[in-house]
């Protein structure tokens, strides 16, 4: 029983930044463009914490996947309250293909690495809404999974986790080892304060490479072209329902 | 007394303001909610409610909270991490490590990284660049564009007169460097993390901290987690004391803890108000076919009449692919309440000549910044117990240049060494416990920058006069270009820019043309296109001094001029729910922390404090 908690976070373009495609079409402009921590890894991060800090778990380990900038993101999820950081370094075409299969083979070598308890992910991310890290990691590991948590209560070794559901909320238990994934309404994240940044400085980051990890990046997916979504054609405004029977059949919608 | 927890949530709240009451008859904000719904009449709805308008220490939902802040001790601490702010920092650290002393620098910034609130033209004069790194060719500054071909207009509605720029006169280019200003200063952050300052973006200086002798103790940073209603929320933390020998501030134009310092320390009392313009800027990706790259136009002329001061310049960038930088500027000393700095940015767009540049191209990213214009007559006192004033805070920029990067960089030169052998000095005697460092107003007089500002010192205020814009143009020629500023007179500026606007009913409203989506744009796309986003749970930081006044005379006797000169649609005015009349509505979340609201409210009741730190606009190369 370690209890220890790896807390995958993602460095993501910020929520509010307008989006812009590259010329070339291969992709979306990242340079010099403002990231931030995908809101879901925040909401994870903020639980594990709230574990810790109720004594439940005894390390909260933060773990991103990308190039040098990423260690900025592990540095907020310390001052938030992580105790370490892992770097695995990803960069350059490596980075442009990293996808959920490659990041969920990561977790879960770096899981048996660590001989980590819990995985807490968020549920997807911003920019690629995968929403099949949390599942693939949990697969690969063979251990149960907590998709969606709404609420989270440990229970001597096992967890029950309230689910947000298409249908409403669905509460299960599962045994540890296991992976949650972070929704929305888990926590309300904290802000990563000053003192606290201070602080983060001088916990560790270790860096890993994936191929210390035994993990093959290569990807099966090619991305052929990324286009802006179609322009939003002005809309039309009738007064009576046999103008809008009208025009629906002009247009040879009916 | 009561048995509250038997009573529902709103007798709750009932019974909560009536204790409040009899304790302390001042508690306005339970006070005034209960009010709102007992009262029929439409009583203004609080708009403000920032703790500097409201205290703390008076509010009952404030009780027992913990306020105690964390402090920790640096020797130097700054406050803004733009090119004056960064040069300060790098200097510092640059005479510590030749002098192999410790130096602990600090440097906060509102930003969420460096380089997302900058936005300049930019035409850069590299000579304080070079000051700082001779070799900042091999470090790899992003000076990638030298300026090959300058051009001058006057524009009228469909034509243009050109204007030869002569050796000698203030706006020719050669030797300068057309710059993406936000990847210079992101690129002096890089520099000054790998000289050992330590800079944390994300964090804004939101008060000054004083010693009990008066002097400047350093700053604390925003407390996070307050509610838009003022109350505290779960995630509440107060912000962090870093303290200093000497605190330097460098915020930008019109920054907001420089203007409690003016105050503070009657830095003003011997110079004229500060007087301002608006820049507003986009970046756009042209067809191929229309790029120039090095060339720099500048207008004056249409759409603005020959009393409005202004103008506007695109600068073709060479970085690879076929971007220019394009803007419009318009004085803040306008007097006609109906004039829309944006509008006006938006119709001088489809002037022929520009509109030929930009079809067929992509706008790519839009800002808005105040700027100052005040020059040479408007440098306040610069050095107090404790601190000093550096950049475009004080306000260095050579306006018919129109470049203060270089003089901000060279004041935050000027500034690190002056501060260097004090608050390294063993055993220093030091009347006060913050350092006070008259020694740099001393060596900025005597430096380039002084006789710069005072050269052009009479070109911004020369446009007074009857001609308007033309008589400024040739006073400029002859005063300027023959006499090089030498004449022995100062001009005046008019005073406060906020006391200009002319009453709405003695002027005309101005018919815009629509945007038509393709060259000219609408505000709020524009607005979306800056980036910007704020915590919406938190007090607007746009505050108002009385929340009455907005309708009572800014609507009434103006307006509502602030609805026209915001870049970002912060403020609107709408009708009220129920009944007849106007409210204000502010829109905090779109600001783009230009200042221009503070600046020309024609009633000063805008105070603008700076928002949780990491909020505001996102610039990328601005």
């Amino acid at each position: 029983m370690s209890g220890r908690v790896l807390v995958g976070v993602k460095r993501v373009i910020d929520y509010a930044v307008k989006i812009r495609v590259k010329p070339d079409n291969t992709g979306v402009v990242t340079d010099g463009v403002k990231h931030s921590m995908n809101p879901f890894c925040e909401i994870a991060v903020e639980e594990a914490v709230k574990l810790k800090e109720k004594k439940l778990v005894k390390e909260v380990v933060a773990v991103s996947c990308g190039p040098q900038q990423s260690q900025e993101t592990i540095r907020t999820a310390l001052a938030m309250g992580a105790d370490r950081g892992i770097h695995v370094e990803v960069s350059g075409n490596d980075y442009e293909t990293l996808g959920p299969l490659q990041v969920s083979k990561i977790m879960a070598a770096l899981a048996k690495k660590e001989d980590a308890q819990i995985i807490i992910l968020g549920k997807q991310a911003i920019d690629d809404d995968c929403n099949q890290t949390g599942q693939m990691t949990a697969a690969l590991l063979d251990w149960p999974q907590g998709t969606f948590a709404s609420e989270v209560t440990l229970d001597g070794d096992k967890i029950k986790v309230v689910r947000e559901i298409d249908g409403g909320l669905e509460t299960i238990k599962i045994n540890t080892p296991a992976v949650l994934t972070a929704d929305l309404r888990l926590n309300t994240p904290r802000y990563a304060t000053l003192p606290n940044i201070m602080k983060a400085k001088k916990k560790k980051i270790a860096n890993v490479k994936p191929a210390d990890l035994g993990v093959n990046l290569t990807s099966k997916l090619e991305v052929l072209r990324v286009e802006d979504p179609p322009q939003r054609q002005a809309g039309m405004k009738v007064e009576t329902v046999e103008d809008l029977v009208g025009k629906l059949k002009e247009s040879g919608k009916v | 007394m009561f048995p509250a927890s038997r009573y529902t949530c709103k007798a709750h709240r009932c019974i909560r303001a009536l204790v409040t009451l009899q304790k302390d008859p001042s508690a306005p904000q339970l006070y005034s909610s209960i009010h709102r719904r007992t009262c029929s009449s439409a009583s203004t709805t609080r708009i403000t409610t920032h703790y500097t308008i409201h205290p703390r220490d008076k509010d009952a939902r404030w009780e027992g909270m913990e306020m105690e802040r964390f402090a920790d001790e640096a020797d130097v601490v700054i406050v803004g991490g733009g090119p004056a702010g960064l040069s300060a920092a790098i200097r510092l650290k640059q005479l510590a490590n030749e002098q192999e002393k410790e130096l602990r620098v600090c440097l906060v910034e509102k930003a969420p990284q460096l380089g997302a609130h900058t936005l300049s033209g930019a035409c850069l004069e590299p000579r304080a660049l070079i000051e700082l790194f001779p070799d900042w060719k091999e470090r790899g500054a992003p000076l990638h564009t030298p300026v090959t071909e300058d051009v001058f207009s006057i524009f009228t509605e469909k034509h243009r007169i050109p204007v030869p720029i002569l050796p000698g006169l203030p706006m020719q280019n050669h030797g300068n460097y057309i710059v993406r200003l936000g990847n210079l200063v992101r690129w002096l952050g890089e520099q000054a993390e790998e000289l050992g300052v330590e800079i944390y973006p994300g964090y804004a200086a939101a008060e000054v901290l004083f010693h009990e002798d008066g002097s400047v103790k350093g700053i604390a940073t925003n407390d996070v987690g307050i509610a838009k209603d003022g109350s505290p929320k779960d995630t509440f933390e107060r912000g962090m004391e870093l303290h200093a020998k000497v605190t330097v501030f460098g915020e930008g134009c019109h920054g907001h803890l420089a203007k409690q310092l003016y105050k503070q320390f009657n830095l003003r009392e011997n110079c004229e108000p500060q007087t301002y313009a608006i820049g507003l800027k986009e970046l756009w990706m042209i067809d191929e076919k229309k790029w120039k790259p090095g060339r720099t136009e500048h207008s004056v002329g249409w759409p603005l009449d020959r009393h409005t001061y202004g103008g506007s310049f695109l600068y073709h960038l060479n970085e690879g692919e076929p971007l220019v930088a394009l803007g419009f500027v318009v004085g803040l000393d306008y007097s006609n309440p109906y004039l829309s700095p944006f509008r006006e940015f938006q119709r001088w767009k489809h002037h022929p000549f520009i509109a030929a540049t930009l079809e067929g191209g992509q706008r790519i990213a839009y800002g808005a910044r105040a700027l100052n214009e005040g020059g040479f007559q408007c440098i306040p006192k610069l050095t107090f117990p404790g601190g000093l004033l550096i950049g475009c805070s004080p306000g260095f920029m050579n306006v018919p240049k129109i470049k203060g990067t270089h003089t901000a960089m060279k004041s935050g030169i000027l500034a690190a060494e002056a501060i260097f052998p004090k608050v390294t000095a063993e055993n220093l005697d030091s009347e006060t416990a913050g350092l006070h460092i008259p020694e740099y107003s001393d060596n900025l007089e005597n430096s380039s920058v002084w006789k710069e500002l005072h050269a052009v010192r009479n070109i911004r205020p020369s446009f007074h006069n009857y001609f308007g814009l033309y008589g400024g143009m040739v006073y400029t020629g002859i005063f300027y270009w023959i006499l090089r500023g030498k004449e022995p007179w100062t001009l005046k500026h008019r005073g406060l820019d906020a006391n200009q606007l002319k009453p709405a009913k003695d002027c005309k409203p101005i018919e815009y043309p629509k945007p038509d989506g393709k060259i000219s744009f609408d505000l709020l796309s524009s607005v979306a296109l800056s980036g910007t986003n704020h915590e919406g749970d938190q007090p607007p930081h746009l505050t108002l001094k009385d929340d009455r006044i907005p309708v009572e005379k800014n609507l009434a006797i103006y307006d509502g001029p602030e609805q026209r000169f915001c870049p970002a649609g912060v403020y609107e005015y709408v009708p009220v729910e129920t009944g007849d009349g106007m409210r204000l509505q502010i829109n905090a979340q779109n600001c783009v922390h230009c200042k221009t609201c503070d600046i020309k409210d024609p009633s000063q009741n805008i105070n603008w404090v700076v928002p949780e730190g990491g909020g505001g606009p996102a610039y990328n190369g601005m």
